[in-house]
């Protein structure tokens, strides 16, 4: 409504320091010491998929930071000048966390200690005893050269977005102009279609891979729903948390509602597509497909699979459904964290089943590598936070995320 | 003028229109209706109206359809015609979900169409109520019930100080019963 009065002051940067600091750098030491202990203890097998499943978790938070982002720029959207900030940081820490995830499938490749399902001596030879002809037919897609590359030149790939769309940004607040802007919009749309091709096969390369015999061609989608949701989780309450610690004065309810409502609706989708992949399975009722939810099936976990769904779909549906709810900053901060925790579940029921199986178990390993993955994404993204203004300054919609209303 | 039911005062700027809502409330007139070309943020906090009760309408639309569809999947693939399928029971529950689903969305998408057409009395053949024309045009319109509000010169003045171009007096309330 042309009046450009706001009192905020928008060259503040915010300070890694003091007690969030020194609480990242416990839980990176508490995940170091379990990881340790993994090892030592003997539990390779579960150290290494609890390796996979945390570092593949915060290249997918990361990965959705970057995919916000560049959603942003192409829908040309105002509502979020204020808080892209904050996935600007995610991306950020992309390369970082896409190094630990190579570094991790290259080491249980190296191991044999994950996908030794189709990485094991002798399984695509007619003569040897271990000889797997449905291994020995997927060959030429699943071997170590061809699956590395795969995986380096992915995360290589949006790691390289994520460098120029910051940099672009960080332009920006530096000359002003459209020129970053537009540029934004042209490489963000061309990161979209590479983004929307790849991630499946991502998905199906460190995760499906981990039980080679089966497949489904909705775990692909399925694994972008859960790095979705988990990315808008980890975008809100990394807002929220700034947001109650005296930062991002200007975002107001509204912001938290349209956060909000992107969770709500992505909880909802997620379960639309774990659905669909559940549901082909046993409506067709074949042996090589049904034997993935056979698994998950078995005592061991099943309370699992259905506190899983509880939790990504009945607890989101349920308590963000009203207006209110969205809006509402304690009540959208309980959920993000269930929800982070949600999706924890759920990737490793996508992954222990298929390493571990019967000698799951649920202590300090698992414990102490969530913890010190989740310091080492919360310390590196909040040390690329405090690089850059808390605002793009001249952001060409920053105004109207200002006076954001609905 | 005893006969004008309605005052219309028009205006051209959106902010002008905000300030005349201002001048009205602060002078106790009660405004009837506001007419916009396009939405205005922060109008509805500004006259006091109530949350849509829409939102409560479509859950029960939605949660219609969820029913009926399980009931009529019920009695069709388990009471009346039970059919082998893959050898699966009759009762298979997975298989209802997407018809249960998709009629859920049937039903809500529906359900408020029609609660849309109702709440704003659109239906076939019928012409729409419309207080100015203008109004979807290029201008913003407050409406002021005049029976309620007998002091015409007062609110005439109040409406061209904030900026209003035209006000009108109408002795019906909608232009376009015809």
């Amino acid at each position: 409504m042309g009046n450009h009065s706001h009192n905020h002051n928008f060259s503040e940067l915010f300070k890694f320091s003091g007690k969030p600091r020194v609480w990242c750098l416990v839980a990176i030491l508490i995940g170091i010491i379990s990881v340790g202990y993994g090892f030592f203890t003997g539990d390779m097998e579960r150290t290494f998929a609890n390796l996979l499943l945390m570092a593949y978790y915060i290249t997918c938070v990361c990965a959705a930071g970057l995919f916000f982002l560049a959603i942003q720029y192409v829908a040309q959207a105002g509502w979020s000048a204020g808080l892209v900030r904050i996935p600007q940081a995610f991306a950020r820490v992309l390369p970082v966390a896409s190094v630990i995830l190579i570094a991790v499938c290259a080491g249980g490749l190296y191991t044999h200690e994950l996908y030794h399902h189709w990485h094991a001596e002798g399984l695509t030879d007619p003569n040897s005893p271990h000889y797997d002809a449905v291994i020995a037919g997927k060959a030429s897609f699943l071997n170590m050269p061809f699956f590395l590359t795969r995986l380096v030149v992915f995360l290589g790939v949006y790691s390289i977005f994520s460098f120029v769309l910051t940099k672009f940004s960080a332009n920006e607040d530096m000359e002003g102009g459209l020129n970053s802007y537009r540029k934004s919009i042209t490489w963000s749309a061309v990161f979209l279609v590479i983004f929307g091709f790849t991630t499946p096969i991502w998905a199906f390369d460190t995760i499906m891979s981990l039980e080679a015999h089966w497949f489904s061609t909705m775990f692909g989608w399925y694994n972008f729903a859960a790095m979705w949701v988990s990315g808008l989780c980890a975008i809100t309450l990394t807002v929220i948390l700034l947001k109650k610690s005296g930062h991002l004065p200007w975002i107001n309810e509204s912001h938290l509602h349209d956060l909000g409502k992107f969770i709500f609706a992505f909880s909802i989708f997620w379960t639309y597509v774990w659905f669909a992949q559940f549901l082909l399975i046993y409506y067709a009722n074949i042996p090589e497909e049904t034997v993935y939810f056979y698994k998950r099936w078995e005592p061991e976990y099943l309370p699992w699979f259905w506190v899983n769904i509880v939790i990504n779909f009945i607890c989101p549906i349920l308590i963000l459904m009203t207006r209110d709810a969205k809006r509402r900053m304690n009540t959208l901060m309980y959920v993000c964290i269930l929800l982070l925790c949600g999706h924890w579940l759920d990737y490793y029921m996508m992954i222990m089943p298929g390493t571990v199986a019967e000698h799951r178990g649920f202590g300090i390993i698992e414990i102490g590598t969530a913890l010190g993955f989740a310091g080492l994404f919360v310390f590196l993204m909040l040390s690329q936070l405090s690089k850059k203004a808390l605002v793009p300054i001249h952001h060409p919609f920053l105004e109207e995320s200002l006076h954001h209303q609905i | 003028m005893s006969n004008t039911k309605y005052i219309l005062g028009h205006f051209e700027d959106p902010d002008d229109l905000m300030h005349g809502i201002e001048q009205l409330q602060a002078n106790d007139i009660s405004i009837y209706d506001v007419f916009t070309p396009m939405p205005i943020h922060g109008i509805e906090a500004k006259l006091g109206i109530k949350r849509s009760r829409l939102p409560i309408a479509a859950f029960c639309f939605g949660i219609t359809g969820t029913i009926t569809a399980f009931l009529m999947i019920f009695y069709m693939l388990v009471l009346d015609w039970p059919i082998d399928i893959g050898g699966k029971p009759a009762f298979a529950f997975p298989d209802f979900i997407p018809v249960m689903f998709e009629l859920t969305v049937l039903f809500c998408s529906f359900g408020m169409v029609g609660t849309f057409f109702f709440a704003n009395h659109l239906f076939p053949g019928r012409a729409p109520r419309v207080m100015d024309l203008s109004a979807t045009d290029d201008r913003f319109i407050i409406a002021i019930d005049a029976k309620k509000n007998p002091h015409l010169d007062k609110i005439d003045h109040l409406l061209k100080t904030a900026g209003a171009v035209e006000v009108k007096y109408n002795e019906r309330k909608y232009v376009s019963y015809e």
